[in-house]
């Protein structure tokens, strides 16, 4: 039996009002607000942090990692390898982007459940997560958010089962992004509705339970994505299913979140189910995929999660001038500040482990965990000069205190004043590093802290990911 | 082991007027300081045997020199952070006692405005992660690696962010104040407490005032075996005592570092101590000149150096214990804040002071009857560090 073994999903902090752009362009506002990833975020470190999540508590065996984004921060490199480093995956586990099609997130657990099914794999850790841009007082704007949402796919201890599947494939054309646009594209409005997603998502969906001779009435909740509030409540009245079964699609708290919005609605709806429930879960993009999944006893464990819940409820609104500026949609004057070093492709590769899963080392003589400020490598104690002496230790899954902070106005960053601190890691060691996510006039002496993948100022042309302290 | 103590001279020294020198070069900064040394101490260039040049961003090597002309003889670039002036003068003095040669120069310079930035370039100064060859780069600012100094002092001694604000407020003041009285400052203005507090915020807790000036500036010492030293003037100043002490991280990989203090500033001086023989500094020391690149740093030098007791600076400082009429003054020319740092001079020019108060010729800045005086920087931060100490006198012991 092939299922969910694990499951969760990641909504940054950051809320903007739609009614901010719609007073900007004054075109009016589609009412709510949309999830805006941070400054130092993107499809990639939004993966990581629901992947994190999804793998707690310690999910062994976990030998693929699927990455599905439309908003992959490179054309050519992989994300997949990025979060598999970043959340410490073994070297063996197989690694793969989907991409370009709304759908790739439903693609990739396709793909996972098959490599399962088969064999091939044990598990298979699939995240999806976007970062899509609207031209600014355009459509999309409003209704796009960010997020990500991660699933584990594997054959024992799951949380639901798949009780079956249908895709079928549609080349329509109703979105798209060519090899330089920044935003999307669309057909007209009507004609996407009425010719793309309405009689293929409907298709799909029929055909889905005359598969499995399943009718409306044999669903506890119904999963499945649309572009907006309107296309989701048309599509609940042309299927005839109870509109109280239906997931809520989250456009008036985050907004549309692409590729991850399914998983997202998916996780959410995961949380509230109970054991033996049936759930029809559908996704559209250049096709449609479909599947059944059937709640097992398992699901208990993580009600009380409600990873989906907290991320919904904790946020931090921002205007529409930051917004603007984070997703770097103004030009702004240099800076009169001196250059900060750049990142070097060597030290990063040498110093991957610590680059990527913030490794250090602890002492085998006197047992102090360690790790260099600047990403050095460690070859002698700093506590008793014991040489080569150590085991690897990792520092990204420990929490922490802030010993001492220092707000930096001349701090290059998108989100001044830049915040940086030491923080002392439970359980020994310390580290100099930049904070995130954080509320400057909460920010206290002893504060608890913990780690998030992030990117750090850009340099190089290459996007320069590390880890920074956010408060817990 | 030996002592350095007597066994060199300071016979002449110059420095330029620090500032903004768009109207000079690196290298009219360097004529202009070693000429002064020369003059002062009666010399012409060519007896200078060898000579060490200090500088942190304006020259690659000892060809830096060149703008002096002098032929042929031994040049060597060093280069230790802020502490670069005094590594200079470090190396002259050791090559002057070791006997390889007798008279040497000791120059520091930095042009830090030509590159038409604001500030000063931080990741280089922290260490060796030299541009380009760091994993992650870097991101903070010099003012926000000393600000975790004021943030952490404030919390350990239960100061309140007012009362931190003003007592950093009033090192400042003094500062200004001091540097007001000398034409060769960067700043002449003086400050009321309410300006300082009042300045926006650079790092939290430190303000515009709180930070010392980014400058252009040179500044030179003559070197000579003491035994020579009273054939070129009747008042040389004697070298009692050079130490640094380098950090290997502690501060910024070991949770017992406090932040409220720098193992490399009170090693440097405590081995400056035990070599110039000085056992109460406080009451020995005639004046400082300390490493006052941050006003939060001053306070902590304070208390690293022996002048205030651990936790006690406040009292002093309420005190007037560093005003120049004070018990005992400290940057009595206006310190990095007002005389402004260039990095790879700084040592030398505070050299500079300590030798003219120890000659009595200070002008109105004169501090009374001194006998000892000191220099202190620290290259890099808190955690990384390297902390230098010399102390020198105007007697042969």
């Amino acid at each position: 039996m092939v299922g969910i073994k694990s499951v969760s999903a990641y909504i940054p902090v950051y809320r903007l009002n739609r009614e901010e752009i719609g007073k900007m362009w004054k075109t009016g506002a589609i009412g709510g607000e949309k999830a805006v990833a941070g400054y130092d975020e993107d499809a990639v470190t939004m993966a990581v942090a629901a992947a994190i999540d999804c793998l707690k508590p310690d999910v062994k065996d976990v030998n693929g990692l699927y990455a599905a984004t439309t908003t992959a921060p490179y054309k050519e490199k992989q994300s997949a390898a990025i979060i598999a480093g970043a959340v410490d995956m073994n070297k063996r586990c197989y690694t793969a982007d989907f991409g370009n099609s709304l759908r790739a997130g439903t693609i990739a657990l396709k793909m996972a459940a098959d490599a399962v099914a088969s064999g091939s794999a044990e598990s298979i850790l699939v995240t999806a997560s976007d970062c899509r841009i609207g031209a600014p007082g355009g459509r999309f704007e409003q209704i796009l958010g960010d997020g990500a949402g991660a699933l584990i796919i594997g054959s024992s201890d799951l949380l639901a089962t798949i009780e079956g599947s249908y895709s079928v494939f549609s080349d329509f054309t109703d979105l798209w992004r060519t090899q330089g646009d920044t935003f999307i594209q669309c057909g007209e409005g009507r004609f996407m509705d009425e010719a793309g997603y309405m009689p293929v998502m409907q298709e799909a969906i029929s055909e889905l339970m005359k598969k499995y001779s399943l009718a409306p009435g044999d669903f506890s909740k119904i999963v499945y994505y649309a572009s907006d509030n309107k296309q989701h409540n048309d599509l609940t009245k042309k299927l005839g299913f109870d509109r109280s079964l239906v997931q809520n699609p989250l456009f008036t708290e985050i907004g549309n979140t692409g590729v991850a919005a399914s998983f997202i609605m998916l996780a959410a709806a995961l949380e509230e189910a109970r054991p033996g429930d049936r759930i029809l879960f559908a996704n559209y993009g250049d096709g449609v995929d479909t599947f059944i999944f059937r709640v097992t006893e398992n699901i208990g464990r993580i009600r009380n999660k409600s990873i989906v819940k907290k991320r919904l409820t904790a946020k931090k609104y921002i205007d529409y001038g930051t917004y603007l500026n984070w997703r770097d949609l103004v030009p702004l004057e240099a800076s009169s500040l001196p250059d900060r070093a750049e990142p070097s492709l060597a030290p990063r590769w040498r110093e991957r482990k610590n680059v990527t899963a913030l490794y250090g080392v602890k002492c085998r003589k006197c047992g102090t965990p360690q790790i260099h400020p600047i990403g050095q490598t460690a070859r002698v104690c700093v506590v008793c000069q014991s040489k080569d002496d150590f085991e690897a230790y990792k520092f990204s899954d420990k929490t922490g205190k802030l010993f001492t902070y220092a707000v930096d106005v001349l701090q290059p960053t998108k989100n001044p004043p830049g915040l940086n601190g030491v923080i002392d890691f439970d359980g020994g060691g310390r580290l100099i590093c930049e904070l995130t996510d954080y509320d400057l006039y909460k920010v206290l002496i002893g504060m608890p802290v913990e780690m998030t993948f992030r990117k750090l100022f850009q340099g190089k042309g290459i996007v320069n990911y590390f880890w920074k302290a956010k408060p817990v | 082991m030996e002592s350095i103590k007597d066994k060199v001279a300071i016979v002449g020294m110059g420095c330029t007027r620090f500032g903004e020198r768009w109207d000079m070069g690196v290298e009219d900064l360097l004529v202009e300081a070693a000429y002064e040394a020369f003059q002062d101490a009666g010399m012409e260039p060519k007896e200078i045997q060898a000579a060490w040049l200090g500088t942190v961003f304006s020259g690659m090597s000892a060809l830096t020199l060149a703008p002096l002309g002098l032929q042929y003889i031994p040049v060597t670039r060093v280069e230790n952070m802020c502490a670069t002036g005094s590594e200079a003068l470090r190396a002259a003095s050791y090559a002057v006692a070791a006997g390889v040669c007798d008279i040497a120069l000791a120059i520091g310079v930095e042009k830090l405005k030509d590159s038409g930035q604001t500030g000063v370039k931080g990741p280089s100064i922290i260490g060796d992660n030299t541009d380009g060859s760091s994993a992650i780069g870097s991101g903070y600012s010099a003012p926000a690696s000393f600000a975790y100094l004021g943030t952490r002092y404030f919390h350990h001694y239960g100061l309140n962010p007012d009362e931190g604000k003003r007592l950093l407020a009033e090192i400042a003041v003094k500062n200004h104040y001091n540097g007001s009285l000398n034409p060769k400052a960067h700043f002449h203005n003086i400050l009321t407490v309410e300006q300082v507090i009042k300045a926006p915020i650079v790092a939290w807790p430190l303000g515009l005032f709180d930070c010392c000036g980014v400058s252009d500036g040179a500044a030179a010492a003559i070197v000579t075996r003491a035994d020579m030293a009273k054939n070129f003037r009747s008042d040389p100043v004697y070298v009692k005592g050079l130490a640094i002490s380098v950090g290997a991280r502690q501060g910024s990989m070991r949770q017992d570092y406090d932040y409220v203090h720098i193992d490399e500033n009170v090693l440097a001086a405590k081995r400056v101590y035990a070599e110039a023989g000085i056992k109460d500094p406080r009451k020995e020391i005639s004046m400082a000149e300390v490493h006052d690149c941050f006003t939060c740093h001053e306070l902590i030098v304070y208390e690293d150096l022996g002048f205030s007791p651990r936790g006690k600076a406040r009292d002093d400082i309420d005190a007037g214990t560093f005003t120049l009429k004070g018990e005992l003054p400290v940057n009595t020319d206006g310190g990095l804040k007002c005389f402004g740092h260039p990095l790879g001079a700084s040592g030398l020019r505070m050299m500079y002071e300590v030798y003219k108060q120890l000659q009595g010729k200070a002008g109105p800045r004169q501090v009374k009857n001194p006998h000892l005086g000191m220099t202190h920087n620290l290259g890099g931060n808190a955690g990384n560090g390297v902390g230098c100490c010399v102390v020198v006198g105007n007697e042969k012991g």
